[in-house]
């Protein structure tokens, strides 16, 4: 039995090792034009910045492949034969497999902005982007970042990094706040302002203006304000990479779109991570979840259905965290920006503006957390939520899930306070 | 839809890159047109420090020393202003937080021509400290005054080693300070690392100096210092005048077999290795800027078992046949003597040493301890199998970017652990706290726990952990490579 897995990301190396796990003796090969080796997206920023070496952000040595046997071929799948159950391969001629799972990630989205292709315009995704961004740097003494998420606070920091002055065109009326609700969000605004970056709120942008050459000059808005840059960074999300399915009878939605067990509408190709949208059993919404904890969870999942197990991918109990410069974010359960019908929000912020908690709960049973400046441990919350414990318990209870290191000044008595007189 | 025909191009061949080759070229400095900010400041501090250099040199060559304070005070004076001014205007206008900006890209930070030169030179120091410190007269001239006011004796060059080991740990700590303010945990182990290394190894061995009492360092035990178990040295201590030299040896022998045990049960061995120990000291604080470049690989850590388990051997080996020579009138002498000779000039002074401490800027800032230190040996053996200290992971928060093991300056694989929601229970670490320091997504945390469950999976006796290890061998001391 020969599984081929296309993409050597978390998702597609994640099922790799699982699926080696509960089939020891199968052929094995991992396909990505990307990269040699499985390298930790989310530290791209840190190589940037002087944090890490390349090399560091490899989480296995290159000897691992090979005591594992699994096979690494770097080149870039150009197409599916169906029939033949072959991928076609940019440089390497045809690759047969017995079993197909397709872990392509995802894509910066575009918007069709006049000028964006231009030289000086990019996303940071993957490798090539890094590289781009090496080459754009050279010329950047002043950039503009378009897009308000998680990718572009990570832009912003590696460019402020390396001095480059960086102006934040965000939509919103405040960093994130389609995801944040408005506080959480006001702190990030907060530090984004104190690092020196302009952030320019509620604000589109019109066109990317070319310097004469084909490279950026700058920027403007829909209010046509210009701002002179020479790199303009586009990080308005990503969306499933579904580009090497597009024409092939692969159904796609806005995914590869796929069952709780990962299985396309073609016997014996899957599909998961990034790239995959899951639809929904029971006719309700479908599954497109593109965290780097949500690719490691399908890719587990998808390795043991590409074993023969019988698993059904449970999502359970969301949680995601990030860091804003120097400000650690969890949250567990789910928070929406603003208070769902029913919803209890309870929300502390020390005076320092550095540490925040909210208690979401709905008919008194415990429902998520925001964390701001403060650890908590993964383990409680989610227990507590999956328990339904009640707010009261939970904030009667609320040391045991802190995790910050030890001798650090603890909050919990002023949390406490202040979240029992709101409830009050 | 049919398949599409053999060869067809579906996806964009915009989006088919070779063009670059991360792992031949890697990535490294971006440049950029932005210039960085001035720091007037640094740039004043560092003129500070060359000009203490300055004084320096003119003293050392030229200058007559009559033992007065005013040398000293203008070199190691302007030395010190430097050194806690650059720190100060390094960090005080920034945001608290990690600082790691551009580590990798910096000539000294990362083996550029500035480290290779730092490294011979200390290299350099500590083989003219041990072999030729007729070399060192003027600058032993240089802190005589120093050594006359705290221990009213003529300097050696171990004062002079000592008094420079001491204002490196106080000044570097400065800089800990300075960078680690957002972290309570950084700030009281530098306090601790400080105060054990000028109170406990220098001021109160030079009181005890100008006392007449023997010369002994308390927070020093066998057998990372070897000789306080040596029979020479007990008698030595036993048949000084006075009750002082008895408890020197009480104090050495509590410590090594009373207090290493309890306390690394509890604690773990950090409560020597970055809280107590000189060693250790230095390393945190002077040896700070280079504690990424610990070897990281699983090969670097066979050979860190090998070095350190022979060393630890060979002292208790020494040890011994010292005891059989001097309790049975010169039975083993004639290789224990030799063995004595060659611990001592081998591993203490150019293990330790040389290479220790001078190898920093290359293979980072605890090379001896990880490599060679008997001391850690014992502490990680009883940390591994019998102690409550351990490192937790969150959940399943981590994201595996490698911070936690490219900052491990025991060359612990980090990462290995996080990413799978295991704990770290490994006898090399000396809980600096760093990678959980470092970490972006809150995973590690150093805890003292209360139970054994989740360090011995299948079993709530630590000693059924350490006789499996016996029994398979050093597989089951952590290992690695069983991924899959």
């Amino acid at each position: 039995m020969h599984t081929v897995i296309v993409g050597n990301g978390v998702t597609g190396v994640t099922a790799a090792t699982r699926l080696r796990q509960l089939q020891p003796d199968w052929k094995i090969t991992l396909v990505s034009g990307e990269s040699a080796y499985h390298y930790s997206r989310p530290a791209l920023m840190y190589i940037f910045m002087g944090h890490m070496t390349y090399e560091a952000t490899k989480p296995f040595e290159d000897r691992f492949w090979r005591d594992q046997r699994l096979d690494l071929v770097r080149d870039w799948v150009t197409g599916i034969d169906i029939e033949d159950k072959q991928l076609v391969l940019h440089r390497n001629g045809r690759l047969p497999y017995d079993r197909l799972l397709i872990a392509t990630g995802a894509k910066s989205n575009k918007f069709g902005w006049p000028g964006q292709d231009l030289e000086g315009v990019q996303g940071l995704y993957n490798l090539k982007d890094l590289h781009q961004l090496y080459k754009n740097a050279e010329r950047t003494e002043r950039a503009v970042i378009v897009g308000g998420g998680l990718i572009g606070i990570e832009l912003a920091e590696m460019l402020h990094s390396r001095h480059i002055h960086v102006t934040f065109l965000i939509r919103e009326s405040s960093y994130w706040c389609n995801i944040l609700p408005m506080e959480e969000s006001g702190m990030i605004n907060r530090l984004i302002e104190e690092q020196g970056i302009d952030l320019i709120r509620e604000t589109n942008l019109k066109e990317i203006v070319d310097d004469g050459s084909g490279k950026v000059e700058a920027v403007i808005t829909e209010f046509d304000d210009r701002i002179d840059c020479q790199l303009v960074g586009l990080t308005p999300g990503v969306s499933p990479n579904t580009d090497l399915v597009r024409s092939t009878p692969i159904e796609t939605g806005r995914g590869v779109l796929v069952d709780d067990s990962f299985r396309t509408n073609i016997p014996d190709i899957y599909a998961a991570g990034d790239c995959a949208e899951i639809v929904s059993r029971n006719g309700g919404r479908n599954l497109i979840q593109q965290v780097w904890y949500t690719g490691k969870k399908q890719g587990k999942a998808a390795g043991e259905v590409l074993a023969g197990e019988d698993t059904a991918y449970d999502p359970g109990i969301w949680f995601n965290s990030a860091k804003f410069f120097d400000l650690e974010y969890q949250t567990y359960g789910m928070i929406l920006s603003t208070p769902q019908p029913g919803e209890r929000h309870l929300y502390w912020e020390h005076p320092s503006h550095r540490h925040a908690v909210r208690v979401v709960s709905a008919d008194g049973c415990i429902k998520a957390f925001n964390f701001m400046g403060i650890r908590a441990r993964h383990e409680v919350c989610e227990r507590w939520i999956s328990e339904r414990r009640t707010v009261e318990y939970v904030l009667d209870h609320l040391e045991e899930a802190n995790f910050d290191p030890e001798f650090f000044v603890r909050h919990e008595t002023e949390i406490v306070r202040s979240l029992k007189e709101q409830l009050a | 839809m049919s398949t599409p025909p053999a060869g067809t191009t579906l996806i964009d061949p915009e989006t088919i890159a070779y063009f670059y080759d991360e792992e031949a070229d890697g990535f490294g400095e971006p440049a950029t047109a932005a210039e960085a900010p001035r720091n007037p400041g640094m740039m004043v501090s560092a003129g500070v420090i060359g000009l203490g250099f300055l004084a320096l040199a003119v003293i050392l060559f030229g200058m007559p020393l009559s033992g007065d304070w005013t040398p000293f005070l203008l070199s190691f004076g302007l030395l010190s202003a430097g050194t806690i001014g650059y720190a100060w205007f390094a960090y005080k206008d920034t945001v608290p937080g990690i600082k790691h900006d551009g580590i990798m890209f910096g000539n000294t930070t990362h083996r550029g021509a500035i480290a290779w030169a730092l490294g011979i030179a200390l290299t350099g120091f500590y083989v003219v400290l041990y072999w030729w410190p007729e070399y060192l007269a003027r600058a032993i001239a240089l802190v005589e005054p120093l050594s006359q006011a705290l221990a009213g004796q003529p300097a050696n060059q171990w004062f002079l080693y000592g008094f420079l080991y001491t204002m490196a740990v106080v000044l570097f700590g400065f800089r800990m300070f300075m960078r680690y303010r957002h972290n309570r945990y950084h700030i009281i182990r530098t306090i601790s690392v400080m105060f054990f290394q000028l109170v406990l190894a220098f001021v109160l061995p030079q009181f005890l100096r100008a006392l007449n009492e023997p010369e002994f360092y308390f927070s020093y035990f066998w057998p990372l210092k070897y000789d306080y178990l040596f029979p020479g040295t007990v008698d030595y201590l036993v048949n000084s005048p006075g009750a002082l030299g008895s408890f020197m040896v009480f104090w050495g022998a509590v410590c090594s077999f009373i207090a290493t045990p309890v306390l690394t049960y509890f604690y773990g061995k950090r409560w020597y290795c970055s809280w107590v120990c000189g060693c250790g000291g230095l390393a945190e604080t002077l040896g700070d800027p280079w504690r990424h470049l610990t070897p990281k690989s699983t090969v670097s850590w066979k050979i860190e078992r090998a070095i350190i388990y022979a060393v630890l051997l060979l002292i208790i080996l020494t040890t011994a046949v010292l005891w059989v020579s001097s309790t049975s009138d010169g039975a083993l002498s004639a290789i224990s003597a030799p063995l004595k000779q060659w611990y001592g000039f081998y591993i203490g002074a150019v293990f330790a040493g040389v290479i220790g401490v001078g190898f920093y800027p290359v293979l980072g800032n605890r090379v001896w301890c990880r490599f060679g230190c008997p001391m850690a040996a014992v502490l990680g053996i009883i940390q591994r199998f019998f102690s409550r200290f351990r490192i937790t992971t969150n959940g399943g928060q981590c994201m595996s970017c490698g911070n936690c093991t490219t900052y491990c300056e025991m060359g612990i694989d980090v990462r290995a652990y996080a990413e799978r929601g295991e704990n770290i229970v490994r006898s090399s670490c000396v809980g600096c706290g760093v990678c959980s320091a470092v970490c972006p997504r809150g995973v590690l945390k150093l805890e003292n726990g209360t139970t054994h469950g989740d360090r011995y999976p299948g079993s709530d006796k630590p000693l059924d952990a350490f006789s499996t290890a016996v029994s398979k061998g050093a597989r089951v001391y952590g290992d690695r490579d069983g991924y899959v």
